[in-house]
């Protein structure tokens, strides 16, 4: 089974999303990271580049597949994962941690509001699963 | 998930050992039971376990076997003068597209055919199609359990002592009702072992508590392009030939008067010279080659028939159709973006190291 945190916010495409001290930091789920593999490259956003909520700013590629990752909410890149670079595995090992993608600093907090919670995500990787 | 696919012997064992698992040619077969970049590394460095249980094994016997095969296949199985002895080989149509690459194995007072899963209904149909009332065309109900990599053999002898540390490569020999072959599909030493699915369980659980690593078909898959191993289905199919899937090698010309099927078209294409040909294809830089991605070069455009992570080179790799005349740099569409690339000559990886050559 793959951990869902309560903590966090989960938009359908399998980002999450957290809110730390004003930015959003973004990565991708446990139940993403073990449904597509090893991953072997992430293709980052610029940071200081201005994204819309849903709008595809970074790819995931594993062993599996190349997978568009969405921002989920609007806002300014203000930093990325450079660490990814050249440890792609750490998406796997660590996604809620060491394995995070890009942080936002958000238009509009409520944005986190419109994402699923962990009890909702986690009912949507079910349904998916079967 | 599983409803409707076809089970091997070693389904519970594989789902017991951690499998994610995933349709093929109408199976449900392990894809990976963890990380597939371990099990890849875990197959090149010391010893990995498949189990490819879903390909097709046909047993091919009684007096017009020989004359049978010597006909249906581009490799003459009159080559094979030993027991045991095997041919990779190809069954062409008449157009000399490729039905199937298989292996054939001498047994016995006939042959052992092994196909790809995929192609079971069309090679159990040609054959017995082309059989005469003197040939028997059999499909077996096996297990087949693939164990490779450089200890691999040392840790088969170390379970079972059955003297296959001194069989040639190629070359197979029999264990009881098992069927052991020095063959593989990942460019390492290594066993196939056919028997029957009673014994499989018992096979997998004692190699794996002696070392070997369960590699799932994502492995699979890797270490067979890194080896430059083409695949039915993507690299090659019904509509390409020998020679354009870099498989003239496989071809016995000889003896002249040995009227294998496809042998007039493919000789009329030899004269001529064929227009496509299958390139080993690396990737400057970062990203993901991959099936269907548009290739371009200096000779003509062209397409990525299968490409992936190499995890022994760090990049990726890929088999590209393209111009035959092709050489020097080329360019792939990746996701909408034009990446460098180098046409080379596979093998990609030889012994864990690089082994391609740049065609300039």
């Amino acid at each position: 089974m793959s951990e869902t945190p309560d903590d966090l916010r989960y938009a359908s495409t399998h980002e999450w999303a957290r809110l730390d001290d004003g930015s959003v930091v973004v990565g991708i789920s446990d139940y993403a990271q073990d449904a597509l593999g090893d991953v072997v490259y992430v293709e980052l956003p610029e940071v200081g580049q201005e994204v819309q909520a849903g709008e595809e700013i970074a790819v995931v590629e594993s062993v599996k597949a190349a997978s568009d990752i969405y921002a989920p909410v609007g806002g300014v890149v203000e930093a990325i994962n450079e660490a990814l670079d050249d440890g792609p595995e750490i998406v796997n090992q660590d996604p809620y941690g060491d394995g995070w993608f890009f942080q936002i600093a958000p238009d509009d907090e409520s944005q986190l509001e419109d994402l699923l919670n962990a009890e909702a995500y986690a009912e949507l990787c079910a349904a998916e699963q079967d | 998930m599983s409803n409707g696919y076809r089970k091997t012997a070693l389904h519970d064992a594989c789902i017991a050992a951690g499998a994610k698992m995933a349709p093929f040619a109408g199976w449900t077969l392990p894809l990976r039971f963890g990380s597939q970049i371990a099990e890849h590394r875990a197959v090149r460095a010391a010893a990995g376990v498949f189990d490819v249980s879903h390909m097709a094994i046909f047993d091919v016997g009684g007096a017009g076997a020989p004359p049978l095969l010597r006909r249906v296949l581009a490799g003459d199985v009159a080559r094979l003068t030993s027991e045991g002895q095997a041919l990779y080989t190809l069954m062409l149509n008449e157009s000399a597209g490729i039905i199937d690459d298989l292996l054939a194995y001498r047994q016995g007072d006939g042959y052992r055919l092994v196909a790809n899963a995929a192609n079971r209904q069309a090679v159990g149909g040609w054959l017995k199609h082309m059989a005469g009332s003197d040939a028997t065309v059999r499909e077996r109900d096996l297990a087949l359990v693939a164990l490779q990599g450089p200890q691999a053999l040392e840790l088969f002898e170390d379970a079972y002592g059955a003297g296959t540390d001194r069989l040639k490569p190629f070359h197979a020999m029999v264990l009881g009702d098992w069927m052991l072959a020095r063959t593989g599909y990942t460019g390492e030493a290594g066993l196939e072992i056919m028997l029957p699915n009673a014994d499989a369980p018992g096979l997998w659980s004692r190699l794996i508590a002696a070392g070997a690593a369960p590699a799932g078909l994502g492995a699979r898959d890797t270490l067979r392009l890194e080896a430059g191993l083409k695949l039915h289905g993507q690299d090659m199919d019904a509509d390409t030939t020998p020679l354009e899937a870099g498989l003239r090698w496989t071809v016995h010309w000889q003896p002249e008067e040995r009227r294998f099927i496809g042998r007039e078209a493919l000789a009329k294409q030899a004269a001529e010279g064929a227009r496509t040909q299958l390139f080993g294809l690396v990737l400057e830089g970062r990203g993901v080659l991959r099936g269907g991605q548009p290739v371009f070069s200096a000779a003509g455009e062209g397409e990525v028939t299968s490409g992936i992570f190499s995890p022994t080179l760090g990049y990726s790799i890929a088999f590209a159709r393209l111009p035959s005349n092709a050489a020097g740099p080329a360019e792939v569409l990746i996701r909408g973006k034009q990446h460098k690339a180098s046409l080379v000559r596979p093998p990609f990886v030889r012994g864990g190291r690089p082994a391609f050559k740049e065609l300039k």
